[in-house]
């Protein structure tokens, strides 16, 4: 039996997209997955592109996404998300398919992946999760991890001599011709949850116009892996993150005459 | 238009690429690797005279078995092929496939190994190939041409059970089997019908639940019946498609079992034994995975002894060994390295056997 909503006399006009399942996520307290998962399945059911979606987790902490993103969706192996999803997007070309990478994915073992698939301009969308720490397995160093920062890996510090620099991928992929658009965006208050949407949405309306890769990067937080408590996360992000990693757009796509 | 069988003279790598194309193969990915190029440098090249076909070479191997995983995650029918360091690079991707039950067709055009090796045929990847080859229980389905003719055919083959069984399907060959020119009889384009692939992502439309491609199962207890279904299929494999041939095995005195390219010089040194008067048989498994075990068992209670001719420092052997028992010696004969034995070489271990044989007589 369908319990009607308690509105009373009110409307709804706030809601759980159709997209997302009703399972609920694992996702730790403040974690930015959550929303960035809520907001990406919003744009696809407000395009209305739910039939012609297929995702791509891979390991790490979001590669149960296809539990709570109600499309048809492939896990795939350790950073090589976006090899799945070029397979699937060139036998179906008419598709909107993107990927769900975290740091250590995307920048770290699946690099050259990440690489040749901007450069051969895949019509995909690639979503990069940088939370600077490798979430799943406990909080080990990434690619991504700031200079001094303490993981379980770096338990005193990253060092440039021991550990080399915290890796920018996405100034490097705005460098490669087949990058249609290179945005980096955030997820922890809801202005920069509002620009996240509409990059994504963006993004995936630029994919019709088969233009190239389009990359998302979303700077994140990890309270788990941070040891450190949702807000205290947050305003570690802002303090720390950013100025490494600033926000806004790195590439646009070419302007059609 | 209605198209034909055709017969043209091809190396073994052109044959199998050409065929592909007549299986109604969707998707290719693939990297340069000898002795297998011409496979990809056909494909590319042939490729605007099937318009519907995607041929890309992808950066890596790892990178080309993962676009493999995604288009037939996505429903297509799609084949890899590569040769020794390539097929290890891509066992990860292969382990997935298995787990995921997703249908590919993968050949192996076997090197010599380990390590670089040589560019020269080998079939030391036998145990890769049989045995699984990367983490975890599973198996492939695999199939040894001894000929292009075969190489040819066992794609169609190949195909057919990779999506009969959800399973990826390998044809594990050599070298010299790729590289040969022979003639080959091409059945024509369409012949391979496509079954109905209802898993398949290819976007969740309104009257159906979402398709999900996964191999990650963290609660043991979904993850050993995951495995209990697996094995049932593999059961299932086992009884019905064994495939395997005979020569002169009925008054067999000495039974010979070879594979591929070696079954070819065994069956020239059967030939020779018989003219020098002894009764040599050859037993030739067309699966290595399923295995003939039953077949080889029945004239093993029959033999003197069983002689094993392989490419590699006897592999194969063991499952001959497993097969027969204990109901005669088994010996064997191999050579390593990309070295091919010749049909003489064979034909000296057959005498010293049967010298033997007459010996404790």
């Amino acid at each position: 039996m369908d319990i009607p909503p308690l509105t009373n006399g009110y409307e709804i006009v706030y809601k759980k997209p159709q997209t997302l399942t009703d399972t609920p996520m694992h996702y730790c307290p403040g974690c930015g997955h959550g929303v960035a998962h809520r907001v990406l399945m919003e744009v696809v059911e407000e395009m209305g592109i739910q039939d012609r979606t297929i995702g791509v987790a891979p390991v790490g902490c979001s590669v149960f996404a296809y539990d709570y993103m109600n499309i048809d969706m492939q896990e795939a192996p350790h950073g090589r998300a976006s090899a799945v999803a070029s397979g699937i997007k060139r036998v179906l070309p008419d598709r909107y398919v993107f990927s769900y990478q975290g740091d250590g994915d995307l920048a770290a073992i699946g690099t050259g992946e990440t690489i040749h698939v901007v450069n051969r301009g895949e019509n995909i969308l690639m979503v990069f999760i940088n939370n600077g720490v490798y979430g799943m397995t406990g909080g080990q160093m990434a690619p991504t991890t700031l200079l001094g920062m303490k993981t379980t890996t770096t338990p005193y510090g990253r060092e440039v001599k021991t550990a080399g620099h915290p890796l920018r991928i996405t100034n490097l992929v705005a460098q490669l011709p087949g990058a249609c658009y290179v945005t980096r965006q955030a997820v922890h208050t809801p202005t920069t949850v509002r620009k996240l949407k509409k990059a994504f949405r963006a993004a995936l309306e630029y994919q019709q116009k088969q233009q190239g890769t389009c990359f998302v990067e979303v700077v994140s937080n990890c309270p788990s892996g941070w040891k450190m408590t949702p807000a205290e996360a947050n305003k570690w992000l802002e303090e720390n993150m950013f100025p490494f990693y600033p926000l806004g757009d790195l590439k646009l796509p070419a302007q059609s005459n | 238009m209605e198209e034909k069988a055709e017969v043209r003279l091809m190396k073994g790598n052109e044959a199998l690429a050409e065929a592909a194309f007549r299986a109604g193969m969707h998707a290719y990915f693939g990297y340069p690797i000898t002795p297998q190029s011409e496979v990809i440098e056909y494909l590319m090249a042939e490729q605007p005279s099937h318009p519907e076909c995607v041929i890309l070479q992808a950066e890596s191997e790892l990178a080309a078995i993962n676009m493999i995983y995604g288009a037939s995650g996505a429903g297509a029918r799609v084949m890899i092929t590569s040769s020794g360091p390539g097929i290890s690079l891509m066992q990860e991707g292969i382990s997935y496939m298995s787990s995921a039950q997703l249908p590919c067709l993968i050949a192996n055009i076997q090197r010599g190994g380990p390590g670089l090796g040589t560019i020269q045929p080998s079939q030391g990847d036998y145990f890769q190939a049989v045995k699984g080859g990367g983490h975890g229980d599973y198996h492939l389905i695999v199939l040894a041409p001894a000929s292009v003719q075969e190489m040819a055919d066992f794609v169609f083959e190949g195909f057919r059970l990779a999506e009969k069984y959800r399973n990826p399907a390998m044809i594990l060959t050599d070298g010299a089997l790729g590289q040969m020119m022979e003639k080959v009889v091409l059945p024509p384009k369409g012949s391979l019908p496509y079954p109905e692939k209802p898993w398949a992502t290819t976007g969740k439309t309104k009257d159906r639940e979402r398709n999900i491609i996964t191999s990650l199962f963290i609660q043991p207890e979904k993850m050993e019946q995951i495995n209990l279904g697996l094995q049932a299929k593999y059961r299932q494999i086992e009884k019905e498609e064994v495939r395997y041939e005979t020569i002169a095995v009925d008054d067999a005195e000495i039974l010979l079992v070879a594979f591929g390219l070696t079954s070819r010089i065994c069956q020239k040194t059967q030939q020779l034994a018989r003219e020098r008067g002894m009764r040599v048989g050859l037993l030739r498994p067309i699966t290595l995975y399923p295995f003939p075990v039953e077949p080889i068992a029945a004239l093993a209670a029959k033999v003197d002894a069983v002689l094993v001719v392989e490419m590699n420092a006897g592999q194969m052997v063991e499952d001959v060994r497993l097969a027969v028992e204990g109901k005669c010696p088994v010996q064997f004969k191999g050579r390593m390295g990309g070295m091919i034995p010749s049909p003489e070489e064979v034909l000296q271990a057959v005498e010293t056997i049967a010298e033997k044989q007459h010996a404790e007589l």
